[in-house]
């Protein structure tokens, strides 16, 4: 395979099921794998397989998040692991786990495989967490949290002269306003956008609805090429195009108006090769949207986020696997031929994922 | 099942690093500890601010230190009305990426601009080292940047 | 700005510390809920898995075999097997039990999985397999839901197990 056609597939893989539990902001009465075997039976339960039809998991999940090591390992007693089952694990949101279980699927190592990512953001102080993720010698000591970074960035989207206050407010509305169609989203309400910008600065130039809600959450997907993919869909959503690329972490040497990351990952999985009828960006933040959306070259026959997106439900480690299920969703139900899904990792959108579906 | 009340635990994780920082990054924490701002050489002769071992764009190794600063642009800005218990300053600040004299890439850091709103893209702004006495190789060295000319 | 001119110049930086402190409020989840809120009552707790049957301790809401959800409580005795055990000789920061002590993988009757459990009133060198222990709690306006309330396990007077009785809990 050709660094050209990289992101493009060599073998139909599908996704065959997704499922994702109730996006709320804060689940203290389950543990992660209690949250995760009912995703776990459902996920299975729509396409009446079982644990013993994949042949591999693939997990996302960080253990920062619980504050105790090896909470993956533990997490896998919700699918049930015995006899011995192929297995991986990365420390990223979900998506990425699909990533490596759709690598496998083109290698034809396996032909099916459940994807699944968790996290309970509700445990610990979700800023300082997350703070610790950055260089330890320059940006660390100074704890500048997630918000404060995303500021930084959305005042170089408005200084770069491609969007204002006012567009973070409307990207806000609409999509809380959509996310009253979707029954597991945390955050619906109709709140017109004039009104949202009358709201006090939480870090200028960011108010509190151009931030996502803290969530917890969980999220599956199983995938499936070959005779699978079709004995277990009359019409299978075909990833036709998926890639990630990855920007230098120091802050002050990005363009931060920009994501050249997510630019180049949809050139290699062939975006732009068809029309895109709905994407799901994973923008936890109101700005974040329009620096991606630009990025991927959508324009504005495109619909974004109709899951109402990370601004309505934003599980750590799980809200980039939801949009993939959620563009799925779409074409499977017909309301959609092709779309893409995104996800971010790192501050400021500092790495990012393109996935391309396709209906048949 | 039984009904049961979840129950629930404080639990804290801490952990006393202490990191060798090599000569890069050591020679910019130096430079801190002794009241300077330095970048290192990359490719094309440009400055990178704060220093790494290679160039983030083309990922050659670095040269030499440049001595940088101590003004710079702002180059983004952020407003903390309400700063946390961490942040550099216990008042109100703004975050920002300063593009130093010299340099070619930004460094973060606070900057002590009195009220909100007296801070903007392309402001200059000059460091404000702590006491050479309390300056030991660290980013709080710095203990903020302010207006030049004065707040 | 004027700098301090010391006769001797120090040396490069080459260090950096960059402690860290991440505080929680951890919830176990209402499986192990079962089970720590046993131990406030003196008793161990398990669940049942569904498929196969199997009794796990501390009860843990789901077979890790199966994957599915155990949802049936089954109270286990007091009293178990040692199904293997170590002498700790090693002293190492933060311990509170003085060394040597046994730590013992302890098979309750009723379950099928053994725990880790420390193992007193016995000298370190009489300690064996197959050995019957049982729990001593601590007194009952001291328990609490933690396994603080389980003192140690000690020998309980009966005749060492069959090694059929605990060969598939090695």
């Amino acid at each position: 395979m050709s660094a050209a056609t990289a992101g493009r597939t060599v073998r139909p893989v599908s996704i065959a099921s997704f499922a994702q539990m109730q996006n709320v902001r804060r689940d203290d009465e389950h543990n992660e794998v209690e949250m995760l075997m009912p995703v776990v039976a459902e996920v299975f339960g729509n396409i009446g397989i079982t644990k013993d039809d994949v042949d591999f998991i693939c997990s996302g999940s960080t253990d920062y998040l619980i504050g105790g090591p090896f909470s993956f390992v533990m997490a896998l007693d919700a699918v049930g692991v015995w006899p011995p089952r192929s297995e991986s694990h990365v420390e990223m949101d979900g998506a990425w786990a699909l990533y490596e279980a759709w690598t496998l699927l083109q290698e034809g190592a396996i032909d099916a495989a459940l994807v699944y990512a968790f996290g309970r953001s509700s445990l610990g102080d979700l800023q300082e967490i997350l703070t610790l993720q950055l260089d330890p010698y320059y940006l660390a000591p100074l704890w500048p949290d997630a918000i404060s970074l995303a500021a930084l960035q959305a005042q170089a989207v408005i200084d770069a002269g491609k969007a204002t206050e006012a567009d973070f407010a409307a990207i806000a509305s609409r999509s809380r306003k959509s996310a009253l169609d979707n029954p597991n989203a945390q955050v619906a309400n109709d709140i017109p956008a004039a009104t949202l910008l009358e709201d006090e600065y939480v870090v200028a130039p960011l108010r509190r609805h151009t931030l996502p809600p803290i969530t917890d959450g969980a999220a599956a997907i199983v995938l499936a090429a070959g005779d699978k993919a079709r004995q277990w869909s009359d019409k299978p959503v075909w990833i036709t195009g998926f890639d990630h690329r990855i920007e230098t972490h120091a802050l002050g040497a990005r363009d931060l108006s920009t994501s050249p990351s997510t630019a180049k990952a949809a050139e290699l999985a062939g975006v732009a090769d068809g029309p895109v009828d709905v994407a799901e960006i994973h923008a936890p933040y109101a700005h974040q949207e329009v620096i991606v959306a630009e990025a991927l070259g959508l324009d504005g026959s495109v619909t974004i986020n109709p899951s109402g997106g990370p601004l309505a439900a934003n599980p750590l480690m799980s809200a980039g696997l939801i949009r993939i299920g959620e563009a799925a969703e779409r074409i499977r139900s017909g309301g959609a031929h092709r779309a893409v899904a995104h996800a971010t990792s790192g501050p400021c959108l500092q790495q990012n994922l393109v996935c391309v579906l396709e209906g048949e | 099942m039984a009904e049961v009340e979840a129950l629930h635990a404080s639990h804290s994780l801490e952990y006393p690093y202490s990191r060798s920082v090599g000569p890069v990054i050591g020679g910019f924490l130096t430079g801190l500890r002794d009241g300077k701002l330095y970048g290192v050489r990359g490719a094309g002769g440009s400055v990178i601010v704060p220093p790494t071992e290679y160039d983030p764009t083309t990922g050659e190794d670095t040269g030499e230190l440049v001595e940088v600063g101590p003004g710079g642009v702002v180059k983004t800005w952020a407003w903390v009305s309400h700063p946390l218990p961490k942040h550099p300053l216990d008042r109100p600040f703004a975050w920002a990426l300063i593009t130093l004299d010299g340099a070619d890439t930004a460094l973060l850091h606070a900057v002590d601009a009195g009220e909100a709103g007296s801070i903007a893209t392309g402001d200059r702004v000059t460091v404000r080292f702590r006491p050479a006495a309390e300056r030991i190789g660290a980013m709080a060295d710095i203990e903020a940047f302010v207006p030049e000319g004065g707040a | 700005m004027t700098d301090d001119t010391t006769t001797e110049a120090p040396g490069p930086v080459t260090t950096l510390a960059t402690p860290i402190r991440l505080d929680f409020d951890f919830t176990p989840g209402i499986a192990q809920s079962v089970f720590l809120r046993g131990l406030e009552q003196g008793k161990f707790m398990g669940q049942r898995c569904p498929v196969c049957g199997k009794v796990y301790v501390p009860s843990r809401g789901s077979c890790p075999t199966d994957g599915v959800p155990t949802t049936e409580d089954v109270e286990l005795s007091n009293i178990g097997t040692v199904t293997t055990y170590c002498v700790v000789n090693v002293p190492f920061a933060g311990q509170s039990i003085e060394i040597p002590y046994i730590c013992a993988q302890v098979l309750l009757d009723g379950a099928n999985l053994s725990f880790m459990g420390l193992i007193q009133e016995i000298p370190t060198d009489q300690i064996r397999m197959g050995m019957r222990v049982e729990a001593v709690w601590v007194d009952a306006d001291e328990l609490t839901p933690s396994l603080a309330s389980v003192k140690y396990f000690r020998p309980a007077d009966e005749p060492d197990a069959d090694y059929d009785t605990y060969k598939e809990y090695l």
